[in-house]
């Protein structure tokens, strides 16, 4: 296994109590991160934070990424108690109602924009400040093939995950120069819940798209955001990293 | 402590090794534990590169030109005949070619450069697969460049080498997809080599002006991530182009 050097870093993960998030959360903290873990669901989060601070220094919030106040004054606590940030993970997420485009309510639309696109910014806007003040800092976005490709009957969660490769670069280029890097992730379906709970036919379907004829396993996602959040990945910022199964076409 | 990627007892050959970003994926493979077949055509040169990397780690060099297939089907059976497999591929061997209007270009010169760059990289990946999928593991990584994807003016030959690069990455990875063998492309805009300095003769201020990060790539930066895309972990991402342009390109 690769040695992932992230000693003496601080990291937050989003939506670190299960899935992707908890695998990321686990090998930041394997490489000598100290991780802050959130999530909205205070019960998975109990449960998450009992195995990961066997792992290393962790500690736990129950915060609402669409509540942009609640995300700040997060922030602020912890880096109170950290002194510094130098590591966001923006993985937390949701799938969204999957159903034709007509039968898409308001709320269903926002819901999902909310949570992908809104939380991704006010997390990115309100981590920056303590990575300029340490000239240091990586934020990976976990983005979505969807977000490429565009996912049939999921448009909301299509929508947003694009949002999210678009702010992805926006905020790669401002902070060029800055010493802080800002790449996304765009994975295939990986084997989490989200894919567990929905319809064999939607299910069958994801399958199909994926040369590699397999979904991902989230300890393959955690390795590469690991690797984009250490010091070795230093002259790629505004990048689209793909781990599809090789089924993206660009 | 820096990080160290996981490549013991792996049969690597990276071509191009001699110099530039070669030089630093050979070097950077012998610090993670792999055996490293280096390939280089300036034979001088591959032999002052084979001293010195020869004190980090076991490694057996091959003076030959990629663009010849017997010769790369030679050294790839070589290769297998002395560390007894091969599992990873780096192909880096490439020139810039003459940097000229394309009304002027001269024919010879488009062809040596397609050799060099696409048909070499084409030559050895199919040698290296073979051994790959009988054993069910392997990794390749291309080099390509910013060049394939945005064109580079007055260089049409490498520029449409490079984007022929990122076709056959992608139709191999999609071919090997199930069989246990990833490949992979490496998307670099100007770095600070012998190579890069060149470009940068010509290109320089514009390409610079044009890097969000205001600096060029240093070769162990490439080598880096390329080490990660040659690592075991690396095992759900093939068929893809990593980007290395300091926030330059645009996909």
């Amino acid at each position: 296994m690769n040695r992932i050097d992230l000693a003496g870093r601080v990291a937050l993960v989003t939506g670190g109590a299960q899935g992707i998030g908890l695998a990321i959360a686990e090998r930041l903290l394997r490489s000598g991160a100290a991780v802050t873990v959130w999530d909205a669901n205070e019960a998975r989060l109990t449960k998450a934070g009992k195995v990961l601070t066997r792992l290393g220094p962790c500690e736990t919030a129950t915060v609402d990424v669409t509540d942009p106040r609640a995300v700040e004054a997060s922030i602020a606590a912890l880096v109170e108690t950290r002194d510094t940030l130098h590591i966001l993970v923006n993985n937390a997420g949701i799938m969204g109602k999957v159903a034709p485009t007509l039968d898409q309510s308001d709320a269903d639309w926002t819901t999902a924009v909310d949570v992908l696109l809104h939380g991704t910014f006010w997390c990115s806007r309100a981590a920056l400040p303590p990575m300029l003040a340490a000239g240091w800092g990586r934020i990976v976005n976990i983005a979505s093939i969807s977000g490429k490709e565009g996912t049939p009957n999921m448009p909301a969660y299509s929508a947003a995950k694009a949002g999210v490769i678009g702010l992805t670069k926006s905020m790669g280029r401002e902070l060029g120069e800055s010493g802080i890097s800002v790449n996304c992730i765009t994975p295939a379906a990986i084997e989490t819940d989200l894919i567990r709970n929905t319809s064999p036919e939607h299910h069958k379907y994801m399958l199909s798209n994926i040369p590699m004829g397999r979904f991902g396993q989230v300890e393959e996602i955690a390795s590469l955001a690991a690797w984009l959040c250490s010091e070795d990945c230093s002259y790629t910022t505004g990048g689209v990293f793909d781990a599809s199964g090789a089924r993206s076409s660009y | 402590m820096t990080t160290e990627y996981d490549l013991a007892g792996r049969k690597a050959i990276v071509t191009g090794a001699a110099k530039g970003i070669g030089h630093a994926v050979a070097e950077r493979f012998l610090k993670s534990g792999a055996k490293v077949d280096i390939w280089d055509r300036d034979g001088k040169a591959l032999a002052a590169a084979a001293e010195e990397l020869s004190k980090l780690g076991p490694v057996h060099p091959c003076v030959l030109d990629v663009a010849h297939g017997h010769e790369v089907e030679g050294a790839v059976d070589d290769a297998v005949d002395h560390w007894g497999g091969i599992d990873i591929l780096v192909t880096c061997a490439g020139v810039l070619g003459q940097v000229c209007p394309t009304p002027d270009y001269p024919e010879d010169e488009w062809h040596r450069i397609i050799e060099i760059h696409l048909t070499g990289t084409f030559l050895c990946a199919r040698a290296a697969s073979r051994h790959m999928l009988e054993q069910g593991y392997g990794r390749i990584v291309t080099l390509s460049s910013d060049s394939g994807k945005e064109g580079t003016p007055n260089m049409p030959a490498y520029s449409a080498a490079k984007a022929g690069i990122i076709g056959l990455t992608r139709g191999m990875a999609r071919e090997f997809a199930t069989r246990g063998v990833t490949v992979n492309a490496i998307s670099p805009t100007i770095i600070d080599t012998e190579m890069g300095r060149e470009a940068a003769k010509d290109f320089g201020e514009k390409a610079l002006s044009r890097i969000p990060m205001k600096r060029y790539g240093q070769p162990e930066e490439i080598a880096a991530m390329i080490a990660w895309l040659c690592s075991e972990e690396a095992s759900f991402t093939s068929g893809t182009i990593f980007d290395a342009t300091g926030g330059r390109s645009h996909y």
